[in-house]
């Protein structure tokens, strides 16, 4: 592996920092419960390009690609697991509101 | 080259859009897009395998189960969306700024990586790799699925009884 490649993917890194901003940015900024899920999945997204990008730089794609089929089978079941908590606080609560699920009692 | 750059800008701009449109419904479905570009970034990158897992997946499999949920439930109104949009681009202002601090500071450290690691011969193939040096994974991602299973089943049987 020499400078040059590293050279050449530096848009590739400064596309995953943006990917990780912006999925940040929406789940700290969000109350919505559903859009806190589409931010979280913005974050796996950055996290999967930049492991597919260090596959591609080090030369160990099967690897890598085998790495992110897992990990794309389990933030499936992740969402899944979360999209039926958030419909089951939905018709506890009535509201998406994030605000709602603050007061844990019990 | 520039047509790398191309698609990883669409992705930023779809992102970006999937986080600041108000519809719940163009968020999943920005959503989608994004994982549609970074499919075609895979491709680019030589990994095919995962890219069309991405594609079936994500693109497929997750932006139905948001469009789902979304038409299960009802959004915010309208007030209380006003109401949190007005500051929600001036209270996290920092953000922005510190990005470009944490990047001046790992550019001026000038960091640099080693990225040779050790090669395996049979590590050229995809299936190989997954099915026979990654078995445990495999183990592992069955137990996802069947706790994944078992937790939507749990979910959904305390509704009923109530």
């Amino acid at each position: 592996m020499n400078i040059q490649v590293l050279a050449d993917l530096w848009p590739f890194m400064v596309c995953v920092i943006t990917l990780f901003v912006i999925g940040f940015y929406c789940l700290i900024v969000t109350l919505n419960l559903i859009r806190a899920l589409i931010g979280i999945e913005i974050l796996i997204k950055a996290i999967t390009l930049l492991i597919i990008v260090v596959g591609y730089v080090s030369g160990h794609s099967a690897l890598t690609q085998s790495l992110v089929i897992t990990m794309i089978v389990i933030e499936a079941v992740i969402i899944t697991i979360a999209v039926g908590l958030v419909v089951g606080i939905y018709r506890k609560t009535g509201s998406l509101d994030s605000r709602n699920i603050r007061n844990l009692k019990g | 080259m520039n047509l790398h750059l191309v698609i990883l800008i669409a992705l930023i701009f779809a992102a970006l859009w999937t986080v600041m449109t108000r519809s719940l419904i163009r968020s999943a479905i920005g959503l989608a897009l994004t994982s549609a570009i970074l499919t075609i970034v895979m491709f680019a990158l030589n990994a095919p395998l995962a890219a069309v897992f991405e594609l079936s997946v994500c693109a497929g499999l997750i932006s139905v189960l948001f469009v789902s949920t979304i038409s299960l439930t009802h959004p915010l109104s309208r007030q209380e969306i006003l109401q949190h949009m007005k500051d929600r681009l001036t209270r996290f202002w920092y953000l922005p700024i510190l990005v470009a601090v944490c990047a001046i500071i790992l550019s001026a450290l000038d960091i640099k990586f080693s990225l040779k690691l050790p090669a395996h011969e049979t590590e050229n193939d995809v299936r190989v790799v997954l099915w026979n040096l990654r078995q445990f994974d495999i183990l592992g991602q069955i137990i996802v699925l069947l706790s994944g299973v078992f937790g939507v089943v749990i979910l959904f049987r305390e509704k009923n009884k109530k």
